[in-house]
């Protein structure tokens, strides 16, 4: 028999104890591996989603923090919008007088450069229009820019695909602006698939509806983003819904705009009847708002430039995500975890205490055992060997089932942190932190092992022979 | 080793710390021999020093004086790993209390005999052994399962697991019923017949010593025994 079948005879002898003690090792390093799994979801969630591919968000001043939570994450408390004009701020001249060409609106706005538009030569601007729920999922107004342009992934290189169906378009002869495409989770859990029709209700998930359905033409590929658990829809058709246009004063208008708004009105009205979505007119500039624009900066340099110029306006202000995100998580979730770490860490020293405890009490019945096997010709180092690879043992065997129980733990939990963080972490999914955990629980167990190892060590054969 | 002994012990001398202070003289053995392959019985007062001696063969202890060769092998030269293996090696010990693991099954103690040794690891010899002690359909109790004398049979296939050439047995029928006396006492000379071992045994029992040719009593080699009767008589 080697040393390993004595040491496990060992403790298959002890067994309530030995199961006792392994069990309590297991539950420390559960704890231990759950702290730090869920450590490297929230770290990965956040980092994974903080490289965006954009570098600024642009919103209504207040909160960065609140404004990279909604822009990125789709979370926290909806936030107030920006007038459609700061939007056209990142627009060339040629592309402003497009759109008062489009969408009617003052004169002047076609005349001159958009003020930030030089800095995104080479990047992009994207608006979005948040505030309404489908179910517990937010729904997003933006324009096929959002697809065209945003890329996600490790390296950022990834596009958004469709599993089924297709984007929206800007204006489709099928439904005209009232496409939506949604998240694979949104298809998944809303029950949901392409041609479809879905009514977003205003400002929370339990808020009234509105009487205008958006039809589902594409349902996204899983991305591991917060843009799984969105419906995104044309930004177009969410001006349309009741109460998303910006109440005006007639007074304020040109000729031309109240011409415009009398026509969509005459539109609407028509429209009602006849019950297609067809005829609807898009809304005048002035109507118009966002709630926030993703940028991304021709030259990742001109970042703090934009940013500064941005928050000198009166109504806007620009907040880079990544900086967003690095101070929430080293102002709250760091040291929340690291409390919880430390708290985990003493439950494995206990438990490595209650490791050398029960070996420990148990050595004064092994005496005459150690002193049998010298007599047997075993060496000092061999019966302290056994004694070691006993606290061993169950260091390993507690720690793999502590690892098994946290992991299923947490793929049990993975629903509710995927709602959390929009990632589903799988039965494996380990993170670089608990690598480090297995070696230390067994360094911890080796240092319980070595004060009874040494009263084996030390244990005189001929006075414990006898007895 | 017919040439000569197998066990030569010269000037032999175990003194132990006495609790009042001083050292109290157990041995004194200017000289003791055993051949190999040869059957002695060790008898003598209790206190007498029997187990200081076999102790002292099994180099569990170190005497004070003189020299205990084995063999080829001097043991009070030997350092304590060297001892160690000496004893996983050259030596089997029967002890009066049978000291069997209790955790481990019949088997497994029998494979113990042999788990110290470089290169001893024949499991087909730890059956055999068991089927010549008659415990082969024993082989997965554990100690607490056979009877006393039962488990003093695999206390003796053990001893003679890793083949030595020399078995110590300290009282191996003291705790054994009378009925099962013999029968170990059989076992134990005829397999060390067999495997060509020599045996030392100590025993109380004048019926189990007359069974041998040679029969040492400690008083008659130990002067330190002499003394001490000398001076208290
Ligand atoms: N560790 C020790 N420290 C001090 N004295 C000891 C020690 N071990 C043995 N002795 C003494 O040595 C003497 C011989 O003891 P030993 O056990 O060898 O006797 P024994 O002949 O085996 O007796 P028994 O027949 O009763 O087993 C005894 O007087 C005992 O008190
Ligand atoms: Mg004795």
């Amino acid at each position: 028999m080697n040393t390993l079948q004595i040491a496990w005879r060992n403790f298959q002898q002890r067994s309530l104890a030995s199961i006792l003690t392994t069990l309590s090792l297991a539950l420390g390093v559960a704890l231990t591996v759950a702290v730090l799994s869920v450590y490297g979801i929230v770290k990965d969630a956040f980092e994974r989603n903080a490289s965006v591919g954009y570098n600024l968000v642009v919103g209504p001043k207040g909160s960065p923090l609140q404004l990279t939570l909604n822009s990125v994450y789709y979370l926290s408390q909806p936030i107030e919008n920006l007038p459609y004009t700061q939007y056209m701020e990142f627009m060339t001249k040629e592309q402003r007088a497009e759109q008062v060409r489009r969408f009617g609106g003052p004169a002047e706005l076609a005349e001159r450069e958009g003020a930030y538009s030089a800095y995104i030569r080479g990047g992009f601007a994207i608006p979005l229009a948040l505030g309404d729920f489908f179910g517990p999922f937010r729904v997003v107004g933006t324009t096929p820019d959002f697809f065209e342009l945003l890329r996600y992934g490790p390296d950022v290189d990834q596009p958004f695909e469709i599993a089924e169906g297709r984007f929206f378009e800007e204006h489709s002869d099928q439904y005209g602006y009232f496409e939506a495409v949604v998240g694979s989770r949104v298809a998944q859990e809303m029950n949901v698939g392409v041609g479809d029709e879905f009514f977003p209700t205003h400002g929370d998930p339990t808020g009234h509806g509105h009487d205008l359905g958006f039809t589902i033409v594409g349902v996204m590929k899983p991305t591991g983003t917060p843009n799984d658990r969105v419906a995104i829809v044309n930004l177009e058709g969410f001006y349309l819904m009741g109460g998303h246009a910006k109440p005006i004063d007639e007074e304020d208008l040109s000729e031309e705009e109240k011409a415009a708004l009398a026509e969509a009105e005459t539109a609407e009205a028509e429209d009602g009847e006849a019950g297609g979505a067809a005829k609807f007119k898009p809304l005048m500039i002035r109507q118009r708002e966002v709630t926030s624009i993703l940028v991304r900066t021709g030259n990742p340099l001109f970042g703090p430039q934009i940013q500064n110029v941005v928050n000198e306006d009166i109504y806007a202000q620009a907040a880079a995500p990544v900086l967003e995100i690095n101070k929430l998580m080293n102002l709250i979730v760091v040291p929340l975890l690291t409390a919880l770490m430390v708290i985990t860490v003493i439950t494995c020293v206990v438990a490595a205490v209650g490791i050398l405890v029960s070996i420990y009490n148990s050595m004064s019945d092994r005496r005459r055992d150690i002193a049998v096997m010298r007599a047997l010709g075993a060496r000092r180092d061999t019966v302290t060997t056994v004694i070691l690879l006993e606290s061993l043992l169950i260091a390993v065997i507690g720690g793999v089932s502590g690892w098994l129980l946290a992991h299923g733990a947490i793929w049990l939990a993975g629903g509710y942190i995927e709602a959390q963080t929009g990632i589903r972490p799988g039965l494996f999914s380990t993170s670089q932190y608990e690598l480090v955990i297995l070696p230390l629980v067994l360094a911890l167990a080796a240092l319980a092992g070595l004060l009874p190892a040494m009263v084996a060590y030390r244990t005189d054969v001929t006075k414990n022979l006898s007895a | 080793m017919n040439s000569g002994a197998l066990l030569r012990i010269r000037d032999l001398k175990k003194t132990f710390a006495q609790p009042g202070g001083g050292r109290l003289t157990v041995l004194e053995v200017p000289q003791f021999e055993l051949a190999a392959g040869e059957q002695a019985v060790l008898i003598g007062r209790s206190g007498g020093g029997k187990t200081t001696l076999l102790h002292l063969i099994a180099g569990l202890t170190s005497p004070d004086e003189g020299s205990i060769r084995v063999g080829d092998i001097e043991l009070t030269g030997l350092s304590e790993s060297g001892r160690d293996r000496y004893r996983a090696a050259t030596l089997g010990y029967v002890f009066q209390t049978f000291n069997l693991l209790p955790g481990f099954s019949a088997l497994e103690n029998v494979r113990l005999g042999m788990s110290f040794a470089s290169g001893r690891h024949d499991i087909q010899r730890a059956r055999e052994l068991l089927d010549r002690v008659g415990l082969a359909e024993r082989a997965d109790y554990r100690p607490s399962q056979l009877s006393v004398g039962q488990q003093q049979r695999v206390a003796i296939a053990r001893a003679l697991a890793s083949r030595p050439r020399l078995l110590l047995a300290d009282e191996p029928t003291a705790n054994v019923d009378p009925a099962s006396q013999q029968q170990v006492i059989d076992l134990i000379r005829e397999t060390c017949r067999d495997e060509q071992v020599a045996l030392l045994l100590v025993t109380h029992t004048m019926d189990v010593a007359d069974q041998f040719d040679r029969v040492e009593n400690l008083a008659d080699i130990n002067l330190a025994f002499k003394a001490a009767a000398g001076m208290t008589h």
